[in-house]
């Protein structure tokens, strides 16, 4: 990288001493953009005048690689888009390919899925909130929330087996039967994890330091929101109440009962409310399920070799970081003919440079972290 | 030749401490780390070091072994003689600092009579170290850093210099030796008679030493590591030194000026004379510790340098019992106050220490302007404030013959309430700015 | 013997630093030279039990001075000063301004040595409060000077907020 250090004055409000402004790339190898994000920043002192992101340094062509594997192969590819939030991304897919087949999942695997997919909710807001902590500068919070992430992993595990990319569900229903204990693990992890999250919030909300560091940082008026297409926190945030699980109900989601949370003036600090609430609502809806999981076959009337019907569909859901979508074309072969991902993260990064300027370079991380973004679903 | 003689035999015991200062310091430091990751995993729910030695004991060492032998690189770009001297120039100020402290009333190396002074200014010598080192790594991070930290000392060093002020107006004297001798004559700290002076101190000596939730230059969430983000190896172990020799060079000053140095608590009052049994009790239960859980360690040896430090802390605790056991007058009655001064001292400093770590694990980090608003807009207005406050209660004591007991709590109370109007004002004021976005 | 040594070794630090000062071309070296030149100064003090001044020197100018210093000079693009010309044409006609006042000054100190009394150094144990000494001096005698001083530094500071401020 050439000295950028040009002092003498270009620009048109520069001051007396000459101070110019500065670029300053923040990654792609950057402790605090949650993976290989790189921001090309303008500077003028701490001050950023504007901003660019780059991205693409994790792109592995998910959505080509869908073009040579049948639709089964290709499940746990998705898993490896968002990372953290892997259940949601395969009940996305799913659901996706048997509207495409025109088939559903039994009830008891539908409500199976919404479970999994609430605690895996839980589990990416508290991930979320733990390093959007550490990204400014609250060392032990992310520990608190680790603990707790560790506990729904472990229900992961017991289920199917894996804890990260868990390749949970398959088109047409469940693969596995939930294990006996299921509802007591959920339910123990459940019960108390409302006072977890007033440990967490009485940790921040009320700190003076991160209320300076979140209110009034990154505001995005709920035009401009729905003007860059964000969704999930961002936009609800922003005061628009806007969620899928609401709007277009999939899953089991139409047989409970719960509050969208949503904030007033879309800046960090609503965000950051608006998560916290999430994971109480998700709580409820998991204590909602577990109480009458019915029963029934966990796997519906999908043949062994998926051979959709020519066609497209496009299928959304509510994922943690805001709207997942696939878009898949069928010619009626074994394989999908185009599969498109409409990534929430992706799209909500778009409003980065909207958010960032004229704050200051501290503010950067604050709004990378309460984007939520993850890369491997960013550049798929 | 001979002048040089003349000068060993003067001033041998000098030399002595300063090369146990020099020697021990880096064992110190090393030794905070273990500490404050102790601390740190403690308050995470977490166990921190236990690999190396009994529950990690071993670990600074280690460290500083492994620091040792890294390669030690410096970037094609970088200014090489300044990159190289900086680190040097940091630790060098900090360690000059120490020679005025006195740890105890038996060891100190210069009793000189700017003696605050002098701690006060060679410590703020060791900013060059950090700006030059930033500077010369040719990096926009380290830059960024060096100057964000430059920044923060000029105004942080203010408000600290005028809280230092206040307790020194107090004491009527720079020596080090003295203040605390004061202090032993009012028979109270100075943090009870100046308590909004400390609170400035507090404040102002965590910004210094760039710790969290003042930790700007070095934000590793945003500068990465700030001025040593292109350091390795042995000369960044030695900004590490610089910073925790710094860590133990304030809590000196706040223990000397405001915590009563090496006083027992209650140093004056005969009814509490049983405090000086708490050091070796103290201590005691430590070492019942160390030998209830040498058993439970996995490997034999580990085992043994546990039973080792029991058996060494229980000795430390002896050596501290043993003036007090003594028949008064006797030669082993008369280092009581030596060794008791060193512990209560060491003890301060410690405390002052965990609170330092206490804030950082639990406290987001300031944003820079936020920083500079507090440094600016209301710790050095309530620090002058703070001055006037001493000054006008120590004038209402002398001159009009108020006692302590009424001067000090009104002033106390005055100074306070200008706090709650800056306070007042800053956050009135942060609302009206609160959206700086849009303007671009 | 040791005083001497001590003496010469700042005095000689003093002087080839400022020498250094003026013809590094690198102007962060300058600086750091800078601050040896003024640290070297502050020792002489020291070793006269100057304490007060000492530190004086050592908090204003080698801590706050040259802070704000260095602080300026690391936004300045070195290439651009590199490259430029250090000493402009007239370096002749300093350089023998220079010499003649040096030779005045020699000049006058060999004349003058014996005509000049100096007066008898104070035996150091008096000089030993020189903080409460240089207090209470100045704000008696020289109070007058004292606040025409800080009035003047004010002032300069409210020149310079002006000057660097943007313009809104």
């Amino acid at each position: 990288m050439a000295d950028q250090r040009v002092p003498f004055a270009t620009h048109a409000d520069s001051t007396v001493l000459g101070a110019d402004e500065i670029v300053l790339n923040m990654g792609p190898q950057h402790p605090s953009t949650h993976g290989v994000l790189r921001v090309k920043l303008r500077l003028d002192g701490e001050k950023v005048i504007g901003s660019e992101c780059v991205i693409g340094y994790l792109h592995r062509g998910v959505e080509k690689i869908a073009e040579h594997r049948t639709y089964t192969q290709f499940a746990p590819y998705v898993d490896r888009m968002d990372y953290v939030a892997a259940v949601s991304n395969g009940l996305g897919y799913c659901e996706a390919v048997e509207k495409l087949l025109g088939a559903e999942a039994p009830l008891r695997a539908r409500v199976i899925r919404t479970i999994l997919t609430e605690l895996q909710r839980i589990a990416s807001h508290l991930f979320w909130l733990g390093t959007h902590a550490l990204d400014i500068g609250a060392l032990t919070p992310l520990f608190y929330c680790l603990r707790e992430r560790e506990e729904i992993l472990k229900i992961f595990e017991k289920y199917c087996g894996a804890r990260l990319t868990t390749h949970a569900f398959r088109i047409g229903g469940l693969q596995y039967e939930a294990y006996d204990e299921f509802e007591k693990d959920v339910e123990r992890f459940c019960k108390p994890f409302d006072k977890r999250v007033d440990e967490y919030e009485s940790l921040l909300t009320g700190n003076r330091i991160w209320v300076g560091r979140t209110k009034g940082i990154g505001i995005l008026t709920a035009k401009e929101a729905i003007d860059y297409a964000a969704s999930g926190p961002v936009i609800r945030a922003s005061g628009v109440k806007w969620d899928i699980r609401k709007a277009m109900p999939y899953a089991a989601y139409d047989l409970y009962k719960f509050e969208i949370p949503t904030g007033k003036n879309g800046d960090t600090f609503d965000r950051y409310i608006v998560r916290m609430e999430e994971m109480r609502q998700s709580r409820l809806i998991c204590l909602q399920a577990i109480e009458n999981i019915p029963a029934g076959p966990i796997m519906g009337k999908v043949g062994k070799v998926l051979k959709p019907p020519p066609g497209e569909v496009y299928h959304a859901i509510e994922a943690p970081k805001g709207e997942l979508g696939y878009y898949i074309v069928s010619d009626g072969t074994t394989q999908p003919y185009r599969v498109r991902i409409r990534p929430p993260s992706l799209i909500n990064l778009e409003a980065f440079d909207k958010m960032i300027r004229g704050h200051l370079v501290a503010d950067v991380v604050a709004i990378i972290g309460t984007l939520d973004i993850v890369l491997g679903e960013v550049d798929r | 030749m001979h002048s040089l003689i003349d000068f060993l035999l003067t001033y041998w015991v000098q030399l002595v401490c300063a090369v146990i200062i020099v020697a021990v310091l880096p064992l110190v430091a090393g030794y905070i780390v273990l500490m404050e990751r102790k601390v740190m995993a403690d308050m995470q729910a977490r166990l921190g070091p236990m690999r190396v030695g009994p529950h990690g004991l071993l670990q600074p060492i280690a460290d500083a072994l492994k620091l040792l032998i890294k390669e030690d690189i410096i970037p094609d770009e970088a200014d090489k003689a300044i990159f190289w001297v900086a680190p040097l120039i940091s630790v060098t100020a900090g360690m000059l600092a120490m020679s005025t402290l006195a740890i105890g009333p038996w060891f100190q190396i210069a009793d000189l009579n700017i003696g605050l002074l002098f701690i006060v200014g060679i410590s703020a010598l060791g900013i060059f170290g950090i700006v030059l080192g930033g500077w010369s790594s040719n990096s926009h991070y380290s830059l960024l850093g060096a100057l964000r930290s430059a920044a923060q000392l000029v105004s942080y060093e203010t408000a600290a210099g005028m809280a230092i002020v206040g307790a020194l107006m107090l004491a009527g004297t720079l020596s080090t030796r003295e203040i605390i001798a004061t202090q032993n004559d009012y028979g109270v700290w100075f943090v009870f008679a100046a308590p909004v002076g400390f609170f400035i101190y507090v404040v102002a000596s965590i910004a210094e030493t760039n710790r969290a939730p003042f930790d700007l230059p070095e934000a590793e969430s945003e500068l990465v590591a700030g001025y040593m983000t292109e350091y390795s190896g042995f000369r960044w172990a030695l900004y590490f030194l610089a910073e925790y020799t710094n860590m133990v060079v304030v809590a000196s000053i706040a223990t000397t000026l405001f915590l009563g140095g090496w006083l027992r608590p209650f140093a004056g009052t005969r009814a509490f004379n049983f405090l000086d049994f708490l050091p070796s009790v103290l201590l005691l239960g430590v070492a019942g510790y160390c030998f209830y859980r040498a058993p439970k360690q996995p490997v034999k040896i580990q085992k043994m340098v546990l039973a080792a430090v029991g058996a060494m802390i229980i000795l430390v605790a002896l050596i501290l019992a043993a003036p007090l056991l003594a028949p008064a007058g006797s030669f082993v009655a008369s280092m009581k106050a030596g060794l008791h001064g060193a512990f209560w001292f060491l003890l301060k400093v410690g405390l002052y220490i965990y609170l330092f770590m206490w804030l950082r694990f639990t406290f987001p980090r300031y944003r820079f302007d936020q920083l500079m608003r507090l440094g600016w807009q209301f710790l050095i207005p309530l620090s002058i404030v703070n001055v006037m406050g001493i000054g006008v209660a120590l004038v209402l004591h002398r001159h009009f013959g108020w006692s302590h007991w009424t001067a000090f709590p009104l002033t106390t109370i005055l100074t306070l309430a200008v706090a709650g109007l800056l306070a007042a004002a800053g956050e009135k004021q942060e609302k009206t700015h609160a959206i700086v976005g849009e303007e671009a | 013997m040791l005083d001497q040594i001590v003496f010469y070794f700042f005095a000689a630090l003093a002087v080839i630093s400022a020498v250094l000062v003026v013809t590094r071309r690198n102007i962060v070296q300058s600086a750091i030279f800078l601050i040896t030149a003024l640290l070297a100064t502050a020792g002489i003090f020291l070793q006269l039990h100057a304490e007060f001044l000492f530190i004086v020197q050592v908090i204003l100018y080698a801590g706050g001075i040259m802070v704000l210093f260095v602080f300026v000079i690391m936004l300045i693009n070195l290439d651009v000063s590199l490259h430029q010309v250090q000493f402009n044409r007239q370096w002749w006609l300093g350089l023998v301004l220079a010499l003649a006042l040096g030779a005045q000054l020699t000049v006058a100190i060999a004349v003058g040595r014996s005509g000049l009394p100096l007066g008898e150094p104070a035996p150091a144990t008096m000089l030993e409060p020189s903080t409460e000494l240089v207090g209470k001096v100045l704000f008696s005698e020289y109070m007058l000077p004292f606040e025409i001083a800080s009035i003047l530094l004010l002032v300069a500071m409210i020149g310079a907020v002006v000057m660097a401020k943007k313009k809104v």
